[in-house]
């Protein structure tokens, strides 16, 4: 990287001088971006070339298409707020009361990535009770603990980078009551946090399998598997569709949170469009 | 510090810590009832968390463990336990062991350096956008779609292999397949890299440019920096990152068992044909052995994550 070339430049505190292009940007930067996208572009592409146009709306125009859409957002929109609202409020409560316990958290919220979903879910509907094993709230429910590994990955490493007690310490001296503290205080500034968490979490819903086909409902991946069996094409193209479809639903996301937060001036936060940066001046 | 029992509820969290609390004997020495009052309320707060975790994780799991002891009438037996630490089982635990280390450390390190270019990219906003969103996507992708997907790139007769075959370097004659290990490794790339970018862009949030600017005010070369500044604040993140994405390589089967055909006999898809059911009569519960196996292997792997984290403790001091 740029520290090899660095390192030969001699003398006290040298001026930021970079190995940089005829634009002012670093050539390494751009090697390594641009290797990235040949890399993730490439099988795109080559997929797109097999499946050929005429794929796609055989693919749109499909059965069960809407449905199984509107089923696989609304899950992700539920997952998404019960995830957040569970692990939020809880790292911040470890990491200002119980630091000792960081440590055990890291470790209990890292279980569920390495179980299997195939054994998760068999557990779960061993000794769920009736009531929910007949509604996707299960579903919801089962997902939040498959989110939770990213989540609270996420907001974790967010509140490290943070001086959190100084912050909570300001907040409670200028009268903030817990909830306001966490509203207004701690959810703002973990705002990259919070929307990696969220983005993690939505992609995760939209593109799960193994647990939706065990249980027996037909989310957009499962449609896309049963409805896609017919030809390698329709399904080359079901799954491209998937692809750019969690895509631009992530990027409304993302853009939207921060074109909220560039909006200045007072106004309440919501959990999807995350928070503007009122407290952090970058 | 004066509590009393009317003392105000908890700071966070709803549930009830009455119940969970009473089973909680607290700390033994020097035992008083203001004390153990202040023990219980300092837990009320991840009692929420807590009545999930043990319903939605630990009461399945402990199905599961129990169900690897018993036999199918419900006595208790090592039958399954012994039958997994043998043979194929055996071998399935060394090939996802070997595939989730080679697909941990190449993506933490290679995910490390795309999100630090991404990262420190000037007028980066709209790349960051892109590359988060984008991430999230791909990390999710998986299975049999991302098998479909690189069998069109490179495949025996996919676009890329051609490509090479054509520029005269066959990789198909060189020693690389898609169907064996080194393929399954490039296809897992595709999701590894991505979850290494989204795991540890909020740990380089933390590495502030004043702290690179202090630095270099004093003296500091791009090496210094690193082995005093920066490398010790993200080497515990980027330790902890490599473990999430071991387990996330431990527990992926279905694209694997899409390329292979199951030629390479992983654990998680051993367990999976115990689950879909092509077992035979009276060895279901060697599925159950098989997962506790894998809870072991990540438990042992979270063993070494510590005792890393130590290691680089003492090295920042």
């Amino acid at each position: 990287m740029a520290a090899l070339a660095e390192r030969a430049s001699e003398g006290i505190a040298p001026p930021r001088r970079r190995m940089t292009g005829p634009l002012g940007v670093s050539i390494w930067r751009w090697v390594v971006l641009v290797v990235t996208a040949v890399y993730f572009l490439l099988p795109l592409w080559a997929a797109l070339r097999f499946a050929g146009i005429g794929a796609f709306g055989a693919v749109v125009g499909e059965a069960g298409f809407t449905s199984s859409l509107a089923l696989s957002v609304r899950l992700a929109v539920i997952t998404t707020l019960l995830t957040i609202a569970l692990i939020l409020p809880t790292a911040v409560y470890v990491h200002l009361r119980l630091p000792k316990l960081r440590r055990l958290f890291e470790g209990i919220t890292i279980l569920p990535i390495v179980i299997p979903p195939v054994v998760l879910i068999v557990g779960v509907l061993a000794i769920a009770p009736g009531v929910l094993k007949g509604t996707s709230l299960l579903l919801a429910l089962v997902y939040v603990v498959l989110a939770m590994p990213f989540a609270y990955r996420a907001i974790d490493a967010g509140l490290r980078a943070l001086d959190l007690k100084t912050i909570v310490e300001a907040s409670n001296s200028l009268g903030a009551g817990w909830r306001s503290t966490l509203w207004r205080v701690i959810l703002p500034n973990l705002r990259t946090a919070l929307l990696s968490a969220t983005v993690l979490t939505v992609a995760l819903v939209l593109g799960e399998f193994t647990i939706a086909s065990l249980d027996l409902y037909q989310t957009f991946p499962v449609w896309i598997y049963v409805n896609s069996q017919t030809s390698g094409q329709v399904s080359v193209a079901a799954s491209l569709l998937a692809l750019f479809v969690t895509w631009v639903f992530l990027l409304a996301i993302t853009v939207l949170g921060s074109w909220q937060s560039r909006k200045t001036g007072g106004g309440e936060v919501t959990l999807f469009t995350v928070a503007r940066t009122e407290t952090r001046g970058d | 510090m004066d509590q009393t029992v009317q003392a105000p509820g908890p700071v966070t969290g709803p549930g009830a810590p009455g119940s969970e609390a009473a089973a909680d004997p607290g700390p033994p020495a020097r035992l008083t009832i203001p004390k153990v009052l202040r023990g219980l309320r300092r837990a009320a707060g991840i009692v929420p968390f807590g009545v999930y975790m043990a319903l939605f994780l630990i009461a399945p799991m402990v199905a599961v463990t129990i169900g690897a002891f018993q036999d199918n009438s419900g006595g208790f037996t090592l039958s399954n336990v012994n039958a997994a630490t043998h043979g194929v089982y055996l071998k399935g635990f060394w090939q996802s062991i070997i595939l989730s280390v080679l697909t941990s450390v190449i993506p933490g390190i290679l995910g490390l350096i795309i999100a630090w270019a991404i990262f420190t990219a000037k007028r980066g906003r709209l790349l960051r956008q892109v590359a988060i969103t984008a991430a999230g996507v791909f990390a999710n992708f998986g299975g049999v779609p991302l098998a479909f997907l690189f069998i069109a790139t490179l495949g025996s007769s996919g676009l890329v292999s051609q490509w090479l075959t054509s520029l005269g370097f066959d990789p198909y004659t060189h020693g690389f397949t898609l169907y064996s290990l080194s393929g399954v490794v490039v296809v897992y790339l595709y999701f590894q890299i991505p979850l290494m970018v989204l795991v540890i862009l909020p740990a380089l949030e933390g590495l502030r440019p004043a702290w690179r600017e202090a630095a270099e005010n004093l003296g500091a070369r791009t090496w210094d920096y690193w082995r005093y500044v920066g490398g010790p604040v993200l080497l515990p993140s980027f330790l902890g990152c490599v473990l999430l994405l071991f387990g996330s390589a431990l527990s992926a089967y279905a694209t694997t068992e899409a390329l292979t055909n199951g030629t390479i006999p992983l654990t998680s898809i051993q367990i999976g044909s115990f689950l879909n059911g092509n077992v035979i009569a009276g060895q279901e519960n060697i599925g159950k052995a098989l997962g506790l196996g894998m809870v072991v292997i990540i438990a042992v792997a979270m063993v070494i994550y510590v005792a890393m984290q130590r290691r680089a403790a003492k090295w920042l001091r």
